[in-house]
């Protein structure tokens, strides 16, 4: 019975609903619309504006009342889904389409938008991203660790690159390892004493961390070249070819090649770079999940306890997803230095690690195709509110609001099952 | 006989209260030991000093002669030890086979196959729901899993903390038939902590009650079921 009155939500009440909110409008009105101060040769005098206030109160009660018929619906339709969802955890292989159709699309994207280089530009910082999204969500989303100071592994990749390669010449992909083993090494560092905490406590001191790091960036001039960062970075050749005007240095990309120089080719190897680079970082992580050390992550998220129960080391569970969450980020550091040229603890705030954070979240937790969309959102709904930017962030927080509003679980809450018996499963 | 589990004077704190008070328990091989007692007596810090949680601040635990007092938490389940913890405890979002799985994290992935035939046998419904999300099982098909969880591992010594907890009567029967035929068919070793005396003291061969942190009462499961002391304070108004 009660769940039918949740269908029909009772006119009377509604009314009821209405017509004290009309009220309350009514009381806070008459001194702010109803009357209204005038200059009368000199003195105030006031005037008063019923119909103005009328017109106030009745937008109130019909507003209202709209309102509530919008709620009810979104709860409505909520409720529905819920008792339609399928109890088995079925597959969803549109999904996976998705997967590769999104794919595909980042594929071509640079050859479809070859002559708008904004496009591309844009594209790459999506991927950045995305990347970061997918690094995250093996700590956040698949071990359930809150990290609110992820960007400092980032820092950690960054300057790895910015340091190895202005100081002694390291290229691109030689530093990449070592960038990715220095982020762990900082994960585990920070992983080690703090990873006893829960929830909050964990968030906070992760925070801090994550302050620490651009604090030394900023303080440490001698080693980090302080608030001017670090210069001309060396960008990433393509196997050793420079993306170069031609000069008598060497062969250049474009004089290998035989083709005319162009400052587009840079931007498009940048953005294979980081596709490349994003790919590998999602098989990566998808191949995780399915090991057991990958289970052992969504586990201590459901139940510390039961693991424990079982026999897992709890402490060290969690130390692997925080090391390899900080090293995925190391990873996008390095790219991120490599493409910028310029590094400086500017880019390394705690937005950014907010920024991060809100990709998993509102791309549902531990879903690989929900950060990608999340990320294109997040990057893309700034960039097109351009235009009339003193309500940038306005939109931004609406649009975050609404999603959490329709979609709690995040985009897509849907989680594969890791493992499957062939005929078996089909049949139950 | 051997003696697979025992307790030797142990005595336990939780924060400021004295938990354990000097507490002596033995658990032969191949029986079924019921741990009976009221809310708060203990009988769940008994279960977890086992596990170092808290760890006993005197006295000593005995696991097959070796002494596992001090022993790190996740190493004395891999010892063969396996514990169905309280409120089932299983990994909500993630499938029913998925919690097997993790249940045979340390087991000999060779038994793996047959295990799972032997855990869909005993209980079918985990069979049909294999694939679904463990949080939408009903709480007794989850203390199925709970169970069948932990014997994955293959344990030795299975320890059940109030599995019929919450659960219909149905279920209670049920779970009570099974801790019967793991114990007949399979000759498992267990330990049970109940507040359902009246079923758990039908199952047990031998039975302990605790109060205030001290084994005041022993004997068989006959025995405590027929004692007038048993039955005023655990057995009144119960079925």
């Amino acid at each position: 019975m009660t769940t039918h009155a949740h269908h029909l939500p009772n006119v009377a009440s509604r009314l009821k609903d209405a017509t004290g909110i009309a009220l309350v409008s009514l009381l806070l009105g008459v001194p702010m619309i109803g009357l209204k101060t005038v200059d009368a040769g000199g003195a105030l005098a006031i005037a008063t504006r019923w119909p103005w206030l009328l017109a106030f109160v009745a937008t109130m009660f019909v507003g209202r009342l709209v309102l509530q018929f919008v709620l009810d619906h979104v709860k409505l339709n909520k409720a529905k889904r819920a008792r339609t969802r399928p109890e088995i955890g079925a597959t969803r292989p549109w999904l996976k389409w998705i997967g590769y159709a999104v794919v595909g699309f980042a594929l071509v994207l640079p050859i479809a938008f070859s002559g708008n280089r904004y496009v591309v530009d844009t594209a790459t910082t999506v991927l950045i991203y995305v990347m970061l999204g997918w690094g995250l969500n093996v700590v956040v989303g698949l071990a359930g660790l809150l990290d609110l100071g992820y960007v400092a592994f980032y820092a950690v990749g960054a300057y790895t690159y910015g340091l190895l390669s202005t100081h002694f010449g390291w290229g691109f992909w030689e530093t990449l390892p070592v960038a990715g083993a220095a982020a762990a090494t900082f994960g585990v560092i920070l992983g080690w004493p703090t990873l006893r905490l829960r929830g909050d406590y964990l968030a906070i001191v992760t925070l801090g961390f994550g302050e620490i790091i651009r604090l030394i960036l900023v303080n440490w001039t001698d080693f980090s070249g302080g608030p001017n960062g670090i210069g001309s970075i060396p960008r990433p050749t393509f196997f050793g070819l420079p993306f170069s005007p031609d000069s008598d240095a060497g062969p250049t990309f474009a004089s290998f090649f035989h083709l005319e120089y162009s400052p587009e080719h840079r931007v498009m190897f940048l953005y294979y770079l980081i596709l490349v680079l994003a790919l590998l970082t999602n098989l990566f992580v998808s191949r995780m999940r399915k090991l057991p050390v990958g289970l052992a992550w969504e586990a201590v998220r459901e139940d510390e306890v039961a693991c424990k129960a079982l026999g897992m080391n709890v402490t060290n569970v969690k130390l692997s997803a925080f090391a390899i969450g900080a090293m995925l980020g190391g990873f996008a550091g390095v790219f991120f230095a490599a493409r910028q040229g310029f590094i400086s603890p500017e880019s390394f705030v705690f937005s950014e690690s907010a920024t991060i954070l809100a990709i998993v979240v509102l791309g549902g937790m531990g879903s690989q195709l929900g950060v990608v969309i999340a990320s294109v959102l997040l990057v893309l709904l700034p960039e097109l509110g351009r235009d009339f930017s003193e309500y940038r962030m306005l939109m931004f927080g609406a649009a975050m609001i609404l999603i959490m509003v329709w979609r709690p679980g995040g985009l897509i809450a849907h989680r594969e099952p890791t493992y499957r018996l062939g005929k078996q499963g089909a049949k139950a | 006989m051997s003696t697979m589990l025992e307790y030797s004077g142990v005595h336990a704190y939780y924060g400021a209260i004295h938990a354990l008070r000097g507490v002596d328990l033995v658990v032969n091989e191949g029986e079924i030991v019921t741990l009976i007692g009221a809310n708060g007596a203990g009988k769940s810090t008994l279960m977890m000093t086992l596990f170092g949680k808290p760890t006993a601040s005197s006295g000593q635990i005995r696991f097959q002669g070796d002494d596992i007092t001090r022993t790190q938490t996740h190493k004395i389940s891999r010892e063969g030890i396996a514990l169905v913890p309280e409120g089932r405890r299983i990994f909500q979002r993630m499938t029913v086979m998925e919690n097997l799985q993790m249940g045979a994290t340390f087991a000999d992935k060779a038994n793996f196959d047959a295990d799972l035939k032997r855990m869909f046998e005993m209980f079918p419904i985990l069979e049909k729901r294999q694939q679904q999300r463990a949080g939408t099982l009903s709480g007794g098909e989850q203390q199925m899993l709970a169970i069948a969880r932990a014997l994955m591992g293959r344990p030795k010594l299975l320890l059940l903390d109030e599995p019929s907890l919450g659960l219909a009567p149905l279920y209670i029967k049920q779970v009570f038939k099974i801790i019967k035929e793991l114990n007949t068919r399979d000759k498992m070793t267990i330990l049970l902590v109940e507040q359902n005396a009246h079923h758990a003291l039908k199952v047990a061969h031998r039975a302990y009650v605790l109060q205030h942190g001290e084994i005041v009462l022993t004997g068989t499961g006959e025995e405590l079921l027929a004692s007038a002391e048993v039955r005023a304070a655990y057995l009144e108004g119960s079925h």
